[in-house]
Formats: structure tokens, C-alpha cells, sequence
């Protein structure tokens, strides 16, 4: 009950920015902030809950972000209809990837690189297909209005707030339902669990499922908010490594855990861009030295700070 | 209750178990011994469904669940512990045992509830809290058998729960097995503690090389001359039969020590 309190304050608190900020650069970046956080929840589903370490999450991130902009752009769907079929096509991949990957026993370092590989054919399929713009991409119409999903900051704020809500009230429901805990039986040890009576495989296909279906709400909002997409954007490692990233840097498996990383990155970012300038790559750089430095000094992330003070 | 026949399962160039039958019967405790090798694992794997037979058939209460998978095993009323535990290692104890409560309860508060009730019924009240990988030996095997409790089976399978406890933790679980045979649970189990099993067991199969050699009540079973040659080597029967009567003499003198 603490937990639900906590989210909801924390959801009124960004809800009202827009009332007392105006400055554009600081709801951006709160923007950003909230849909990392999104990712990250994602994946932290899969991976931090199941232990299924994913590393192309960006399968079902491109799938929902292209699955809105090509019906958007070729057949004018309204966007808020584009929503629930963006999630029902990036669910749909999530399927795919773990009928094939889970009933097989694919497990570890396996299901990661079969992860990295769907992501990078879907990749490949975007650049050369007509129906996704090929390397071009997809850009879509400017309409301002509300009833087509384009808003002022202060609107989208509002949008990836209630999508981050969503994850956090999955991830809530996760830790204190029968099925978080199947999940996390699975994680800690798959032959126990079968002995205990969980079904190993539908419940690893169900936590797949459910990640990327949260993961394509990501990829929807960032076609929405940017007007556009292109193979790299949506299926790139870019994407998968922004996802898992910030649950390992906030604390794996813990329900605040993406919503800090994604705070503490997107602050990292752009204090490099002002420090460093728009020297490419160097965000990269910067990331794998956090990501390097949290693993060997604070496995447990920035959450397993609290923790332990709180233990 | 549960009845294994001609069961046979080849890994490789080994035969782990060849032409195996028993009978379990209902409310018992059943004891499976045999030295190391003998196939006694394999057996449980097989009956709980982690390995699937090369031939025979495992029946429980009347229906056929050969090569079912083990989840589904388990729900039909078959529990098992292994014999390296494994544990839930980063859960507390509670929550350990909530997931084999959750077999038969959907709801978390229901499940958690059962978790304290199976703890404090095998002494695992005060260490609820605890986070598994901070047990004891003795406590991981509890809290193994605590777990496959909470399912609620009808059959328990343990696989040495004795194992690498001391004399007096021994002491103390072997009124918690037979307690929770007095509850209606028939348990079906390995074990290599002799002093168990002559203690607990109403019945005693015997495996060697895969083979079924021996069955009966235990006092008949510990005189049996193929299973001490099974424990000790060929001839040891005949050796002990022959050195029984010169030992008793020669004890008064002591010289022969």
C-alpha cells in the first residue's frame, strides 16, 4: 500500500509540472525521463522479474512505433486508434519471440543473442521494405489537435505519464499477485519451480508478452512525440540498450528501480551533451562507463541504496 | 497409490534403471535405498516427471502419468524435494514457500497465510523472514520440504532430506516425517541414514545397478544377504555369517581388535 501511495504521489507531482514549469527544455526533459522510464519497465519485467535478459528489446519497441506511423501514414488511422493495435502488433512479436525461444529451453546468453538477432532481421525487413518508408523512413503528418495525438509538451507529459503509470501499476501488481511470484520462481530456479507446479514455459511466454506489449506503448509514444521513425531508431541496439540500462542502473527487479536509472542517465546525458558538445557517440561512452561502474560497485542498483539503509 | 512397472531408462551406454516395478502404498512411508549409482534419483525423476522412461509405465491413483511434464505432475498430487536443494536463493523464506502454496491458492494474502501455517508445522516459524541463501544446510532442507508441502500432495517424494544434517537435526526432522504421514500424506523416500529408515519406514525397496533386488519390511530387508553384498561387495554376506561366531568369542580376550 506504501508503494501505491508513493506512485501516487509521484504521478500527481509530474502531472502538475506543466502548472508551475513552462520552461520547454525542463518539461523535455521530463519527457525523456518518463518514457526511459517506460523501457525500463519492460524490460525490467522480463529481465529483472523473470531473469530473462533480453538485449533486443528493440524488437517490440519498432514494431509498435511502426505499427502506428504506417497505418497513421498510409491508411490516415486516427492516432488514439493506432494505440491499441501498436501494443496488439508488439505483443504479437513478443509471442513470436517466446513460443519460439521458451519452448525450445533457450535460456541465458542464448536468449539474449536470439533476442539481438530478431531485432536486427526486423531491422533489415524495415530498411528494405516499401510499407516502412525503406531507409527513409516514416514521417508523419503534422495535425495539431488533440484528437490526433498531437499536443503541446505539457500534453505529452501528460500521455507518456499515464503509459509510465500503467507500467507501474503492472510492476506493482507484479509483486503481489500469484503470478509475479511464478515469475520470480522461475528466475530464482526453473527446476524448483516445475516441482512446485508453475508451467515454466507459459509462464516465461506470459512475462514476454507483457513486456513488450509495455515496451511498443514506447515505441508509439516516440513516433507520436518525434513525428518520426526510421529502421535504425525503432529496431537499432540503441533502443534495447536505453531499456535495460536504466533498471540495471536504478536496481533490477525493484519497482522504482527504471523510473531512478532513467533519471539518473537522462541528467548524465545531458550533462555530457553541455560539457562535451554534440561530439558523437560520446553519450555512448559515457553509458558504458556508468553501466561498467554500477555493476562493479552497486550491483543492486540505486535502489539497492535505499534498501540496504532501510534493512 | 502409486505403482511403477517395468520402468527402464538408458543414459547413453548406462542402463540407470532396468524392468523396475513397485507399489507405494497409500498412508505409508516408503523407503528406496541402495548404494550410490543405484538409479534411486533417476527413479524420482522419473515418477515426477523430469525425465521421461525408455519403457514402463507410472500410474498414480488409477491414472496413467507417464512422461507427463512435471507441473503437471505436481498438480495432480505428486510433490518432490531434490536432493541438492534449490532454493529460491534471493526470497525469504515465506515467500519461498508461498509458491507452492500458490498451486492451489490464486490469492497472494491466502498463499503467504498457508507459507506461515506449513513453516510453523515444520519449524520454520522464526525464520520466515529470513532470506534463503542465509540458511543453514538444515534449513534449506526444511524449507525444501516446507515447499513441496505447500502444494499440498497427496504422495511427497523426498530425496535424502537427511543428507549432510547431524545427528541431533536428524532427530529432530524424523518426528516432522512421520507427522506428516499421521496428516494424510503418503511419503515415498530416498535415504542413506539407515537409523531413518529402520525408524521410519513401514516398507523398503532396494536398488542396485538398476535393478530392483530387495523388498520387504525393514528388519527383514537389513538381514537380507543381497543387499548387504550390494552395500559391501561380493562375499561380504558369506565373510559376515563366518565372522560373526569368531568375533564372539574372541571379544572376552580383546586380542583381536
Amino acid at each position: 500500500m506504501r508503494e501505491l501511495a508513493a506512485i501516487g504521489v509521484f504521478a500527481l507531482a509530474a502531472a502538475m509540472l506543466p502548472a508551475f514549469v513552462s520552461s520547454g527544455f525542463v518539461l523535455h526533459l521530463a519527457i525523456m525521463v518518463l518514457y526511459s522510464t517506460l523501457l525500463g519497465q519492460a524490460w525490467n519485467l522480463l529481465a529483472g522479474f523473470g531473469g530473462q535478459y533480453s538485449f533486443g528489446h528493440a524488437l517490440f519497441f519498432g514494431t509498435g512505433a511502426y505499427a502506428s506511423a504506417a497505418l497513421q501514414v498510409h491508411l490516415g488511422l486516427n492516432a488514439w486508434l493506432a494505440l491499441p493495435v501498436a501494443i496488439a502488433c508488439g505483443a504479437a512479436a513478443g509471442a513470436l519471440v517466446g513460443a519460439l525461444s521458451f519452448r525450445y529451453g533457450l535460456r541465458g546468453s542464448y536468449f539474449a543473442l536470439v533476442t539481438l538477432a530478431f531485432a536486427e532481421v526486423f531491422r533489415i525487413l524495415a530498411n528494405s521494405v516499401q510499407f516502412t518508408g525503406g531507409g527513409v523512413g516514416l514521417l508523419l503528418p503534422l495535425k495539431e489537435s488533440a484528437a490526433d495525438l498531437q499536443f503541446s509538451k505539457a500534453g505529452f507529459l501528460h500521455l507518456i505519464l499515464a503509459l509510465t503509470l500503467a507500467g507501474f501499476l503492472v510492476t506493482w501488481w507484479l509483486k503481489h499477485s500469484r503470478f509475479g511470484a511464478w515469475l520470480a520462481a522461475v528466475r530464482d530456479s526453473e527446476e524448483s519451480a516445475a516441482a512446485l507446479g508453475v508451467d515454466v514455459v507459459r509462464v516465461k511466454f506470459a512475462a514476454i508478452v507483457l513486456s513488450a506489449a509495455l515496451m511498443s506503448a514506447g515505441g508509439f509514444f516516440y513516433v507520436q512525440y518525434f513525428h518520426y521513425i526510421d529502421p535504425h531508431i525503432a529496431y537499432g541496439p540503441a533502443v534495447s540498450v536505453e531499456a535495460l540500462l536504466g533498471p540495471i542502473v536504478g536496481g533490477l527487479g525493484t519497482l522504482f528501480g527504471p523510473l531512478l536509472g532513467a533519471a539518473a542517465l537522462q541528467l548524465l546525458g545531458e550533462l555530457t551533451r553541455n560539457l562535451a558538445g554534440d561530439v558523437p557517440g560520446v553519450s555512448l561512452v559515457v553509458y558504458g562507463a556508468v553501466l561498467i561502474g554500477m555493476v562493479m560497485f552497486l550491483p543492486r542498483g540505486v535502489a539497492g541504496l535505499v534498501s540496504r539503509r532501510g534493512a | 497409490m502409486l505403482e511403477v512397472r517395468g520402468l527402464s531408462i538408458r543414459f547413453g551406454g548406462v542402463q540407470a534403471l532396468e524392468d523396475v516395478s513397485l507399489a507405494v502404498a497409500a498412508r505409508s512411508i516408503t523407503a528406496l535405498i541402495g548404494p550410490n549409482g543405484a538409479g534411486k534419483s533417476t527413479l524420482f525423476g522419473a515418477v515426477s516427471g523430469f525425465l521421461s522412461p525408455d519403457a514402463g509405465t507410472v500410474r498414480f491413483l488409477g491414472s496413467d502419468i507417464t512422461g507427463l511434464p512435471p507441473h503437471r505432475i505436481c498438480r495432480a498430487g505428486i510433490a518432490r524435494t531434490f536432493q541438492i536443494v534449490q532454493p529460491f536463493a534471493a526470497q525469504t523464506v515465506r515467500e519461498n514457500i508461498a509458491v507452492g502454496a500458490h498451486l492451489s491458492r490464486a490469492s497472494r494474502r491466502a498463499a503467504l497465510a498457508h507459507a506461515e501455517r506449513i513453516a510453523e508445522q515444520l519449524g520454520l516459524a522464526a525464520q520466515l523472514d529470513k532470506v534463503a541463501a542465509n540458511l543453514t544446510v538444515a534449513g534449506r532442507k526444511r524449507l525444501e520440504l516446507a515447499r513441496a508441502l505447500a502444494t499440498g500432495p497427496k504422495l511427497l517424494l523426498l530425496d535424502e532430506v537427511l543428507a549432510g544434517l547431524n545427528p541431533q537435526e536428524i532427530a529432530e526432522v524424523l518426528p516432522v516425517v512421520r507427522g506428516i504421514r499421521d496428516s494424510g500424506v503418503t511419503v515415498f523416500m530416498i535415504e542413506h541414514v539407515m537409523q531413518a529408515v529402520m525408524n521410519l519406514a513401514d516398507a523398503v525397496f532396494v536398488l542396485n545397478d538398476g535393478r530392483l533386488i530387495a523388498e520387504g519390511p525393514p528388519a527383514q530387508i537389513a538381514g537380507d544377504a543381497r543387499v548387504i553384498e550390494a552395500y559391501l561387495g561380493h562375499g561380504a554376506a558369506e565373510r559376515l555369517r563366518r565372522a560373526a561366531p569368531a568375533t564372539s568369542v574372541a571379544a572376552p580376550g580383546g586380542a583381536h581388535a
